[in-house]
């Protein structure tokens, strides 16, 4: 078990350049994600931890050490592949015990390392089985095993529960972080869910493009995004942005919606400036909506059309509009809504986010 | 049922009851007709005096069909496990991503392109001593040189294999080819990562892998053996002597040259159950994976 560094690390193929500047560094026994849409370099990133891949800058440290030169089974690593890329013509056993078998380890310590993992994963009766034999969860299963066998510094996970069920993948989501809790170990997983993510994650790092867009806890991430991307990117539905100026009011600088004639005060998490005039974007979470009560309530109030309705259960996703703008809002089951209905709902700003509307980055 | 709905129906059938009925009296019927002949006394003309097993008793009393069988132990021996090893190794190299790839897999596809006939004649030319190798070699100054195995009795079977490892080889690197793209290439960061060095990665790894692709392989090459008969013909004619007979070649004199129809019925049947105990299990196995997927 180690740390990580992650250093200016950039990746080109000729003039493309895939990853730009990524700086990253976790402690022992952290949990990070690399979440972000389809190519935006999070994979490649991965490789290039395993060695698989070469950078074109920049320098890795696994326990301080740098290993940009070595080769993959130097640097005291172990993956598991989103195909999970079993070996078909090995039994469980021996695709387990294959990476211990290639570093000389005598046949009686394999056998009980083997079968040490096998009981931990209960996967001891699948031992005999071939890759072929086995369903989609047991697959996921022997691939981690592999990995664990091994005993790295570091586990790496590439996308690992997206060829899964739903069902499966929930399930299998709450056994890896059991894992993670049980042998302190430090992972990196790669992941295009945003809720993996959130749910798995001691570290997030979001990426698009590129370029490392954030990198902080989960409740950084959701509570204080860094710019409108990952504002919308994590959470679901996302965060609703909804444009502003800012104008002065007899306390200090206050929003004007547009399209709305409605005033709010600055959110208190805004610590910069704001000079009257500028364009901003509001970020509102849809659970910081609920309806308001008869009576003035302490919060702001807006007053929405009723849109659509979205059952899910425990929650009611509730589409309304303001004019041409569509704001989500989430509200407990239950909540006395009809669709085509004029409401007054209360916004809670205690942790509303205001962005830069050009640049998009947070104030 | 409309009389629209009835011809539509009957259609398939229709259409396809020409080529069946060409098949059950071509194929079938003249198999059947051969192995009804390898159980009469028949010399130049076809009778039907039935004489048992006289002629499959007769057939193997022949020194040359003994001769012809033994050929066809070595000659297909190695033409299926040089073929097979060859064109693995070749598939293995052009799967290393290189340059050209199409280039190289076309020109080591083109000998199948040939018939076996033209295939016999340039291996005539170039293993002939006084036109081809040796010839060349000696005009180079290397007056020693000897390069005489078409003409010698002992070795000219294995120009047979040389000439027909040259021809498949590609055919059997292209069905390598083919297996070896189908492998996960995760598969092989896998292996990386688990510190395997590339020959273990091969040995341990892919070719378990392919071993479907390994008995397509062999079934084609193995029924290709038996039946090859047009590429002695070209290369050797059977000779020098009877010394490159296989069961083909002796099948056509003994039928068409020798007199001996029964004898060449008996043998032609031998062929037909020895390959049928190749091709039939792997047939049953072929369509009970279909059924199964």
């Amino acid at each position: 078990m180690a740390n990580l560094g992650i250093n200016h690390v950039t990746k080109s193929f000729g003039s493309l350049a895939v990853l730009k500047d990524i700086k990253i560094s976790i402690e022992d026994g952290e949990f990070l994600v690399l979440v972000g849409p389809s190519g935006c370099g999070k994979s490649t990133l991965l490789s290039i931890i395993a060695g698989l891949e070469e950078h074109t800058s920049g320098t890795i440290t696994i326990d301080g050490r740098p290993v940009d030169d070595l080769e993959p089974k130097e640097r005291d690593i172990a993956m598991v592949f989103q195909s999970y890329a079993l070996y078909p013509a090995m039994t469980v056993e021996q695709n387990i015990g294959f990476s211990l078998e290639m570093s000389k380890m005598p046949k009686a310590e394999r056998v009980e390392r083997v079968s040490k993992v096998a009981d931990l994963l209960q996967i001891s009766h699948l031992l005999k089985r071939r890759p072929g034999q086995l369903s989609g969860g047991q697959r996921q299963r022997v691939a981690m095993g592999r990995a664990l066998v091994r005993e790295p510094k570091i586990f790496l996970f590439d996308e690992p529960l997206s060829n899964l069920d739903a069902k499966l993948r929930v399930e299998m989501r709450t056994e890896i972080k059991r894992l993670h809790q049980r042998l302190g170990a430090t992972i990196v997983y790669v992941t295009h869910d945003q809720i993996e993510a959130m749910t798995m994650a001691t570290r997030i790092a979001v990426m698009k493009d590129g370029v490392l867009q954030q990198f902080g806890t989960p409740e950084d991430i959701y509570d204080r995004p860094a710019n409108v991307f990952v504002a919308t990117f994590m959470g679901s539905p996302p965060m609703n942005l909804l444009p502003a100026t800012v104008v002065d009011g007899a306390s200090g600088p206050r929003l004007s919606l547009k399209g709305a004639d409605v005033t709010l005060p600055l959110p208190s998490s805004v610590t910069a400036r704001l000079e009257p005039g500028s364009d901003v974007l509001l970020g509102l979470r849809p659970e910081w909506l609920s309806l308001a009560a008869e009576e003035v309530s302490a919060n702001p109030m807006l007053t929405l059309h009723v849109d659509v309705i979205e059952p899910t259960g425990p929650d009611v996703f509730v589409a309304l509009r303001a004019g041409e703008r569509e704001i989500m809002a989430r509200l407990p089951t239950g909540t006395p809504i009809r669709s085509g209905e004029k409401r007054a709902f209360a916004l809670d700003l205690s942790k509303a986010v205001v962005f830069d509307a050009g640049t998009g980055i947070a104030h | 049922m409309t009389p629209s709905k009835r011809l539509q129906a009957a259609l398939p059938a229709f259409v396809l009851s020409p080529s069946l009925a060409a098949i059950a009296i071509c194929v079938y019927g003249f198999i059947a007709y051969t192995a009804l002949l390898s159980f009469t006394g028949s010399k130049m003309f076809a009778r039907f005096d039935f004489v048992g097993l006289r002629q499959y008793e007769r057939l193997f009393d022949n020194p040359r069909w003994i001769t012809a069988v033994e050929n066809m132990a070595i000659f297909g021996g190695l033409y299926v496990v040089v073929a097979t090893c060859l064109g693995l190794y070749i598939a293995i190299l052009i799967d290393q991503k290189i340059r050209l790839e199409g280039v190289f897999r076309a020109i080591f596809l083109y000998p199948m392109a040939l018939s076996f006939v033209v295939t016999g004649v340039i291996w005539q030319w170039l293993l002939n001593p006084g036109l081809g190798l040796e010839h060349m070699v000696r005009s180079l100054g290397w007056q020693s040189f000897t390069f005489q195995w078409l003409v010698d009795p002992d070795w000219a079977i294995y120009t047979i294999v040389i000439a027909g490892v040259w021809q498949v080889a590609g055919f059997v690197m292209a069905l390598f080819l083919a297996g070896l793209r189908g492998v996960d290439t995760e598969i092989l960061r896998a292996a990386r990562i688990d510190g395997a060095p590339i020959h273990k990665v091969y040995t341990r790894i892919v070719i378990p892998a392919l071993r479907p692709v390994f008995l397509t392989a062999f079934v084609i090459e193995a029924h290709l053996a038996i039946k090859s008969y047009d590429l002695v013909v070209a290369l050797t004619k059977g000779g020098p002597g009877v010394s490159t007979e296989l069961p083909s070649t002796f099948m056509y004199s003994m039928t068409f040259t020798r007199n001996e129809l029964g004898v060449g019925a008996a043998s032609a049947t031998v062929m037909l159950t020895s390959l049928a105990a190749i091709i039939v299990p792997y047939l049953y196995a072929e369509l009970r994976d279909d059924r199964r997927a």
